[in-house]
């Protein structure tokens, strides 16, 4: 039998859809092996354990202690947890706040941790890990036997949604507030910028294939002639040669536009995030198995530095 | 202040590689150093610069063939480096994080600093969790994927933003000692002067093995398998221009063309 015990992600009073994808793969794991699934919402809103209450679900436990995320007060109602339940698997989202508690939890409890898992299964003793390497250019399978911290990345799996008549119990949990290292003082959103890359149609959008920062300027004249918008991957914003509001993906804008045009972009994960919505994606990549490549309705494989004055040229 | 730097040599592969059961082959790879790295060794040097570090020191886990990175780091600013292999990991790799942070945990035992830049995660395996779990294995307080580090350390904490997701930040702070792992953006990286590079090769890189860091070799398994390696599957049914770009050009603008894009 394989118990999981699935750790709800939420922020800011509200939950985040990985939630969702996190109780279908403890599902799947679970009935693999007729275990049984359990939910944690730490410090989570009252409503949060009904809204999360779908098929499949045997428990759900709720944690109160404190406001903000801490990944303290994570770490240590999880090893509670974990001590109360003895499930065989630990899921975890893949987020941000995730990724601060989950290696804490897998070091206290002596266990193995995989991170950004995409497919999983077991038949109760091993499990078997699918994840990515090299920003997506291969994917690897991982075998391990026993216990398990396992984390999942969001918007991967589909979301539970038929609803379900688990039990909703208070855990009670002793914190250690000499232990607790670290405080959150508040949150700050990244402003508008200059234009809205959400709002745009046609957006023209750069990757490290540019290489310098004179170039952009084609990727200028590129969205003048096209009358389309410039956004970018992360590498061109962190390097300051465009603004932050610039930045598509997971830590910046999502965007879905009629048209967006990847250039010298490989689609990593989370710019993918950012982008896939997208009604037609067209990639200009001079490699042939950049990961943009699976998600692009139409490719040019080429040189951009040949392909886009072209394009200019044929534009005006 | 003391700050150590984790360094690791990551490796690159090329377009068009091949995979030989579970390995790429060894002539589409190469070598650098992390890109989350480089952002760590500049915020350490950029504290250094301004009096609050008094010196930084790089780890690495690696064979001898990654010390050119290494002096890469140290001719960025660092100011003297550890690199720690042994025959014991000739054979192993590094998935299993634990593995990692037992060796990482000796060094830190050994240096005692007050601060540990690491990277949010290493751009060939992408794991993203060995900051984390190192901080715990030592009793460190930490904060994951920081992108602002205020440079005051009033009583002994550090304040920081860590970025969520979605263009929201979280304002943290962090008793020292800690461990933070450094978004990229978070500084501009330089790159090694001249002068930096030549002092570079007089610097102090002391390689240790398991026997100087009193590592017990048995405790050295990893706990993951890799089991397979593979291209992913593509499910798409893109269609693909290549060739002469005046003509895959040609191809795009009719499209753009159809789409009302281009009148
Ligand atoms: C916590 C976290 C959050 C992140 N958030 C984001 C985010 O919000 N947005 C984001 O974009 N990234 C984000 N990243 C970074 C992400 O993992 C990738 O590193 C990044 O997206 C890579 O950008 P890129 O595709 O421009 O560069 P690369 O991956 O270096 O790709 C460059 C591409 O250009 C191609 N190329 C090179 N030369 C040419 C040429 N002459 N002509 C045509 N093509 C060429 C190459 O084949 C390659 O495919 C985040 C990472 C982490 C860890």
């Amino acid at each position: 039998m394989t118990d999981i015990l699935a750790i709800m992600d939420h922020r800011r009073g509200e939950l985040r859809n990985v939630s969702y994808e996190l109780i279908t793969v403890g599902c799947q794991l679970a009935n693999e092996t007729d275990g049984k699934l359990h939910l944690a919402v730490i410090n989570g809103a009252k409503e949060f354990a009904e809204k999360l209450n779908r098929e499949g679900i045997d428990t759900i436990y709720t944690v109160d202690y404190g406001q903000e995320f801490n990944h303290d007060v994570y770490t240590q109602a999880i090893v509670q947890l974990y001590d109360t339940l003895a499930p065989k698997y630990i899921l975890t989202p893949n987020s941000v706040n995730g990724l601060d508690y989950a290696p804490a939890v897998a070091n206290q409890l002596e266990l193995p941790i995989v991170t950004d898992t995409i497919d999983l299964a077991t038949d109760g003793e091993t499990l078997i890990v699918t994840r990515e390497m090299y920003g997506g250019k291969i994917e690897t399978t991982i075998e391990l036997e026993g216990m398990a911290v396992v984390t999942i990345r969001g918007a991967k799996w589909p979301m539970e949604e038929n609803p379900g008549d688990a039990a909703i119990k208070p855990f009670d949990v002793e914190i250690d507030e000499g232990a607790l290292g670290t405080m959150v003082n508040g949150f700050k959103e990244i402003s508008g910028g200059d234009v809205d890359i959400s709002e745009a149609d046609v957006l023209v959008s750069v990757g490290r294939g540019i290489e310098q920062e004179e170039n952009i300027d084609l990727i200028h004249e590129l969205a003048d002639a096209l009358d389309a918008t410039v956004s970018a991957s992360r590498p061109i914003v962190d390097n300051g040669w465009l603004p932050k509001s610039r930045q598509v993906g997971q830590s910046g804008k999502i965007v879905t536009p009629d048209i967006y045009i990847a250039i010298g972009i490989s689609g990593a994960v989370q710019h993918v995030a950012g982008m896939k919505g997208s009604d037609t994606i067209i990639a200009i990549n001079t490699d042939p198995n950049a990961p943009i490549m699976d998600i692009a309705d139409y490719a040019i494989r080429g040189d951009l530095f040949e392909v886009i004055p072209k394009l200019i040229e044929l534009s005006k | 202040m003391k700050v150590l730097v984790t360094v690791k040599e990551v490796t690159t592969i090329e377009d068009g590689f091949e995979i030989e059961g579970t390995k790429i082959s060894e002539k589409y790879l190469s070598t650098d150093l992390n890109e989350w790295d480089d952002y760590a060794i500049e915020e350490a040097v950029q504290l250094q610069e301004e009096g609050i570090a008094d010196e930084i020191v790089t780890v690495t886990i690696g064979p001898e063939e990654c010390e050119e990175t290494i002096r890469k780091a140290l001719a960025k600013g660092a100011n003297r480096a550890v690199r720690v292999w042994d025959d014991t990991l000739e054979d192993t790799d590094l998935l299993d994080v634990s593995i990692t942070s037992e060796i990482l945990r000796a060094v830190v035992e050994d240096e005692d600093p007050d601060l540990v830049l690491m990277g949010v995660q290493a751009a060939d395996d992408n794991f993203g969790a060995t900051g984390v779990f190192l901080a715990k294995d030592i009793g460190y307080n930490w904060a994951a994927v920081v992108n602002h580090l205020e440079h005051d350390f009033e009583d002994g904490v550090a304040t920081v933003r860590r970025e969520l997701e979605s263009g929201v930040e979280e304002y943290t702070d962090i008793e020292l000692p800690a461990v933070l792992t450094i978004q990229t953006g978070i500084n501009e990286p330089r790159y090694a002067s001249l002068r930096g590079i030549r002092q570079a090769q007089r610097k102090d890189l002391n390689c240790k093995d398991f026997v100087d860091l009193s590592i017990n070799k048995d405790s050295i398994e990893s706990r993951l398998s890799l089991t397979e390696m593979y291209e992913p599957e593509s499910e798409s049914d893109v269609v693909i221009w290549e060739g002469d770009a005046e003509k895959t050009a040609f191809q795009l603008s009719e499209l753009l063309r159809e789409k009302g894009v281009v009148g």
